[in-house]
């Protein structure tokens, strides 16, 4: 095994050009549990976290590859709400003071824990090549179980992500109330501008998915401009959509069929934390309701 | 291969590395510190926290040359000399050791904890201590230890 | 690194029923303390065990051939290289040291490898080809003793049948209930761990965490064909045990490499492989029948029990008979039919947990009487009050409880508590914590109880003792005590209460606590909460010894008193095979629990908000590790009413991982508050009652109880799921 250690994204793209087989590691929090349980022997470990361009985020925003979780939760959490509720249920906080939205993206597990948000919030993923630079929507890069639409000479640079421009809420559901992976989970944004909605789930299928047929739902029986007291009734059809987008399976996590239901119940809950943000904000107050 | 890396404060440097090997297994078995526990190894336990360049990581989650040219501090670093750390001297007082698996993860994590809020709430102190498993103590003592330290600091 | 643990001598003073620091305490937390995975050698070498994938399967055969031309290989050992006896096991010797032939369980050892580095034994291991007939497993309890016989004997390890009383008596209202309990494991947090040293004369020296020096010495013995004398263990620091290391795991092995190749070979297992490699809580399968007068009181209890031993016997006999002879409880009841049966399976193998057999009991047996109370009406606690046993009862064994049993004042202890503050605001707090699964939506709060009794010390006749070794010295012109003894310290305490026994007993302030090992004679398990029964008897007894040669002096000069004891509790007797009757047991602890509970009934995520106990432990010789242990066993018998659970499919085991073998986190455990009664045994030394697994057996169904009141659901199995809750 290699152990490779590029000091700039243009050296790393060069030496991923060389040797795909290279298996890029930043926080490690993947790729060393492969590594310490024999699961897997790649021909080269391509350390990313002496790359200074991963680890920055610009206003815009660009969030770095390699900005570790607790960055995000600390200082992205007003602008990208949805995604720092998420990064917060990651793990243990050993892990998000190391692990990135980078290396979910990398690895691409049905339950990683930002994949809903991403989704839900149009997420666009940075990939780059020594042949240059290609810009994924969330939507297209999750192709199977831990299958990405990376090429074997690609790295992932950045998320691009717009700063919220209405309430977001992420959920998920574990069978311990801290360091759990997701038996599933959901992530819903709010446009109001647009009269849109993205939502999306996460461990409930071969890939994290939207759920388009909800977001259309919504769209049609929300007034954004004139926002009221949502109906129970639009709650719990979109519960339904949402459950409807999932093809969960049974494991030892969850059966499948706790899965299609506790979606319905987060997808309810959390539009109705969402739609109430947004009512208080019309009517002049700035309460949140999340703790 | 051959990584250089600051262990407590000393230049140490470790030779024969295997490229697949952790941070953990070469501050253990290579550079006399086992003080990092290894009770999982996948990040599901914190027994392995250390400080890498200030900031806690499970040591067994970080590829040994990925800490080339950088800063770990270990339990073994927190003392000075003969005299503890007031987070270590407040798990002794509290009977928040037992078999001390666990231990010295959890000193290093309350240890961070407290430098960057020295009077945690309760509430504070869990979501913090969430990622350190222990087996023995049902975290009673743990929480009492770290409120110990919290009103000495 | 030195091998050999250090002599522990603390700092500050205190006798027994205060609560001094921890001797090792200091070096603890300073990360110095030496566990067995810690240990080095000079020019050691690393071994790693090949397990069979299936659950039950025939070995065609085994070739080492490619395995040993890996570069940096010492050895590649099966079975073949077994010198002595393959065969070793607590109860019945029916467990290979390397598989022969067959394999019975997944994750059964069948090769050894000794290499210059980890990653070099896992390649080598890697090139070892076994090629199996694989066959059809027995996974199912209730079915198995007409199954495919897996030992020679067939599959039942041990029937223990109860008849007291009238069998065929009937009663105006009766309740019955089918219960399960999963596979729980121990879960302590030091993996399995082990440094061999051989000697030039033939005999080896093994460092390692266990809980019983001596029986693992003589299984070790047995099986390398050595005498007991050319095997020698010292005790190293030990992460925990709870019963899991009461078996061996990698002692055997690590010999046989260091033997064959003769370097110091170190063995420590990963999560993975130590979900392997140690046994675990019986699942069970409980029928119980609850018959009782409209006033309450309990006229008959008829229980069928199963407990899945898996593939091999190891404690499952003792296991068996604590489940029968403790299956109705605390409680007096004059009618009474058990029969429970241990059996084998191509499950893992069970054997050991804190609780030990009580657990499942307790989990049916509470469950039963909250049914009970609800058949009439009754509160829990007024139905269990009515039964409550009390000093002087009798249990279905016929035993006569002849010290306190203050069932009935612990529960009113527990039920007399403050509540916690009404549902929090702070997600931390809430179902599902960080999560962000509800913010009060669907949340329920309710409150259960239970209450639950376990033997101290070992039963049935055993010849349950312990010796200590007391030597006292000048040093610096004052007395200075050593206390040596076999009795392994896992982490409950045991150096610091033998420190405070010789400070009380003596009254000399220095006390050195030296290595446990087996030059000293026998220290008996580190189970059945009963070292500080009966280690700190004999610590006791030694050190009345020492006082008669000291006679009030304080000055002894150069004259070193040096004395040795053996301690042993009351006999015990056998019970008989047909009805169960005898005095089987030594001493009962009692403890209560009121869990309040917060359910999310929609998601099916419960937050356990307060979880308070009580427990009678006679004598507090050190109230803060009294205190420690309560908090600690009733944090594992939460996991196991709400998330713990090996889960196996064919006899395979899905989850070996700490990523879904999930215990609790400090998100996870509520505020403990407990009250500590000291009601003193006049038959154990200073009164004490064990107290270690009293907690663990009460801390589950009153869990349950209260999320059973949340959502008004039967929850017949332990642990509760998501899907129990939701019905899906």
């Amino acid at each position: 095994m290699d152990f490779l250690r590029p000091e700039t994204l243009a050296e790393a793209l060069e030496i991923k050009a060389e040797r795909p087989d290279a298996v890029p590691i930043a926080g490690g929090t993947d790729v060393m549990v492969e590594l310490n349980y024999d699961h897997r022997r790649p021909a080269a470990l391509l350390d990313l976290t002496r790359i200074p361009e991963l680890q920055q985020w610009e206003d815009g925003l660009r969030v770095g590859a390699g900005v570790p979780y607790v960055r995000i939760i600390d200082e992205l959490g007003a602008q990208l709400p949805g995604l720092a509720m998420a990064s917060r249920t990651v793990g243990s906080p050993q892990i998000r003071n190391r692990g990135t939205v980078g290396g979910n993206l990398g690895a691409a597990s049905p339950a990683g824990d930002t994949h809903p948000v991403l989704l839900a919030s149009d997420a666009v993923i940075e990939v780059a090549s020594v042949r240059g630079t290609r810009m994924i929507p969330a939507a297209e890069f999750y192709l199977g179980v831990k299958r990405n639409a990376l090429e074997p000479d690609e790295l992932i640079v950045a998320v691009h992500l717009t700063p919220a421009k209405g309430p977001q809420q992420f959920s998920k559901v574990g069978t311990r109330n801290a360091m759990v992976i997701a038996v599933c989970s959901f992530a819903i944004s709010l446009f109001p501008q647009e009269n849109r909605v993205g939502a999306a789930v996460g461990s409930a299928a071969p890939t994290p998915r939207r759920a388009p047929e909800a977001e259309e739902f919504l769209a049609s029986a929300l007034d954004f401009k004139n926002p009221k007291p949502l109906l129970d009734s639009v709650k719990r059809e979109f519960g339904e959509l949402v459950s409807r987008a999932a093809s969960p399976i049974d494991d030892v996590r969850g059966s499948a069929a706790y899965r299609k239901h506790a979606l319905a119940v987060m997808a309810r809950r959390t539009l109705g934390w969402a739609w109430q943000e947004l009512l208080a904000k019309k009517n002049g107050s700035e309460e949140r309701p999340c703790a | 291969m051959r990584v250089n890396v600051t262990v407590n404060g000393e230049q140490r440097q470790a030779d024969d590395v295997w490229e697949g090997e952790s941070l953990l297994f070469m501050l253990r078995e290579r550079l006399g510190l086992p003080g990092s526990k290894n009770a999982c190894e996948q990040g599901e336990c914190g027994s392995c926290t250390v400080y890498l360049d200030n900031v806690p990581v499970c040591a067994c989650l970080v590829a040994a040359g990925q800490a080339q040219d950088r800063s770990v501090r270990t339990v073994e670093g927190l003392a000075e000399g003969d005299q503890l750390d007031p987070v270590q001297e407040a798990f002794v007082e509290a009977g928040a050791v037992q078999c001390g698996f666990c231990t010295p993860g959890l000193v290093v994590q309350a240890h961070d904890l407290l430098d960057r809020v020295p009077n945690p709430s309760d509430p504070e102190i869990r979501e913090a201590l969430a990622g350190n498993l222990c087996r023995c103590t049902g975290y009673e003592k743990i929480l009492d230890a770290v409120r110990l330290a919290a009103s000495r600091r | 690194m030195t091998l050999t643990p250090a002599e522990l001598t603390s700092a500050v003073s205190g006798g027994i029923g205060t609560s001094p620091q921890r001797p090792d305490g200091n070096l603890k937390v300073r990360g110095e303390f030496a566990y067995a995975s810690d240990l080095w050698h000079e020019d050691m070498i690393w071994g790693a065990t090949l397990r069979s994938p299936h659950p039950y399967a025939r070995i065609t055969s085994v070739d080492i051939t490619e395995a040993l031309k890996v570069p940096g290989v010492y050895a590649v050992l099966t079975a073949d290289d077994v010198p002595g006896r393959n065969l070793y096991g607590l109860e019945h010797k029916d467990q290979p040291v390397l598989a022969v032939d067959v394999v019975r369980y997944q994750g059964e050892p069948i090769a050894l490898v000794g290499a210059d580095h980890p990653e070099t034994a896992l390649r080598a291991m890697k090139k070892i080809v076994v090629t199996y007939e694989v066959l059809e497993p027995v996974v199912d309890m209730e079915t198995a003793v007409d199954d495919t016989p897996l030992h020679p004997g067939g599959n039942l390890v041990r029937h223990v049948p109860i008849r007291r009383g009238s069998q065929d008596v009937t009663a105006e209202v009766v309740v019955t209930g089918r219960y399960e309990v999963g596979m729980q494991d121990q879960a302590f947090l030091g993996p399995e761990s082990g440094l061999a040293v051989p000697a030039s004369d033939g005999s080896v020296d093994l460092y390692i965490a266990t809980q019983w020096l001596h029986v693992d010495r003589d299984q070790i013995a047995a099986a390398l064909g050595l005498p007991q004398e050319q095997v020698r263990l010292t005790l190293s620091g030990v992460g925990g045990a709870f019963g899991g290391r009461e078996d061996l795991s990698m002692q055997v092995h690590a010999c046989l490499l260091a033997l064959h190749t003769g370097k110091p070979v170190k063995m420590v297992y990963n999560r993975e492989e130590s979900f392997y490699g140690h046994v675990h809580r019986h699942p069970a399968v409980l029928y119980y029948e609850h018959g009782a007068d409209h006033t309450g009181k309990l006229v008959y209890v008829r229980t069928r029990m199963y407990l899945d031993g898996g593939a091999y016997a190891s404690s499952t006999p003792a296991v068996v008979a604590n489940a029968a002879t403790l299956g109705v409880g605390p409680y007096e009841v004059d009618n009474v039919t058990v029969d429970a049966y241990g059996v084998y399976t191509n499950n893992p193998p069970c054997g050991a947990m804190r609780g030990f057999g009580a657990v499942q009991a307790g989990f049916a047996y509470e469950s039963q009487m909250d049914k009970l109370a609800e058949a009439l009406g009754m509160s829990p606690v007024d139905v269990r009050v009515r039964n409550a046993m009390t000093e002087g009862s009798v249990m279905p064994t016929g035993q006569v409880v002849d010290s306190a049993a203050p069932v009935a004042q612990l529960l009113k202890l527990v039920q007399d508590k403050p509540l916690p503050a009404g549902t929090s605001s702070d997600i931390r707090e809430l179902p599902g914590g960080v999560s962000n699964t509800t913010h009060g939506e669907g949340v329920v709060r309710r409150v259960g109880y239970a209450v639950g009794i376990k033997n101290i010390c070992f039963s049935e006749g055993y010849d349950d003792y312990s010796t200590a070794r007391v030597r006292v010295s000048m040093v610096n012109g004052s007395l200075s005590a050593a206390v040596h003894t076999a009795a392994c310290e896992v982490g409950q305490g045991l150096v610091t209460i033998m420190q405070q026994i010789v400070r009380t007993e003596l009254g000399i302030e220095r006390v050195t606590v030296l290595p446990m090992d087996t030059t000293i004679g026998n220290g008996g398990s580190t189970s059945a909460s009963r070292q500080t029964y009966v280690t700190g008897g004999a610590v006791k007894a030694a050190c009345a010894l020492v006082r008669d040669k000291l006679a009030g002096r304080t000055d002894i000069g150069d004259e070193v008193i040096d004395e040795t004891t053996e301690w042993r509790h009351r006999a015990t007797e056998a019970i008989d095979p047909v009805t169960g009757q005898g005095n089987a047991h030594v001493q009962y602890g009692f403890a209560a629990h009121r869990a309040v509970v917060d359910v999310d009934v929609d998601l099916g995520l419960v937050r356990v908000v307060a979880l308070d106990c009580a427990q009678d432990v006679g004598k507090a010789l050190n109230p803060q590790a009294v205190v420690g242990q309560i908090q600690g066993g009733s944090a594992q018998g939460l996991g196991l009413a709400v998330m713990e659970e090996i889960q196996t499919s064919g006899g395979k085991v899905r989850n070996p991982s700490f990523t879904d073998y999930l215990i609790p986190t400090v998100l996870d455990m509520p505020p403990m508050s407990i009250d500590v009664l000291e009601l003193a045994d006049p038959h154990a030394p200073y009164g004490i009652r064990g107290v270690g697994e009293p907690p663990t057996i009460s801390s589950t169904p009153a869990i349950v109880a209260a999320i059973r009141a949340a959502t008004g659901l039967a929850l017949t199995r332990v642990p509760v799921r998501p899907e129990h809750l939701t019905g899906t």
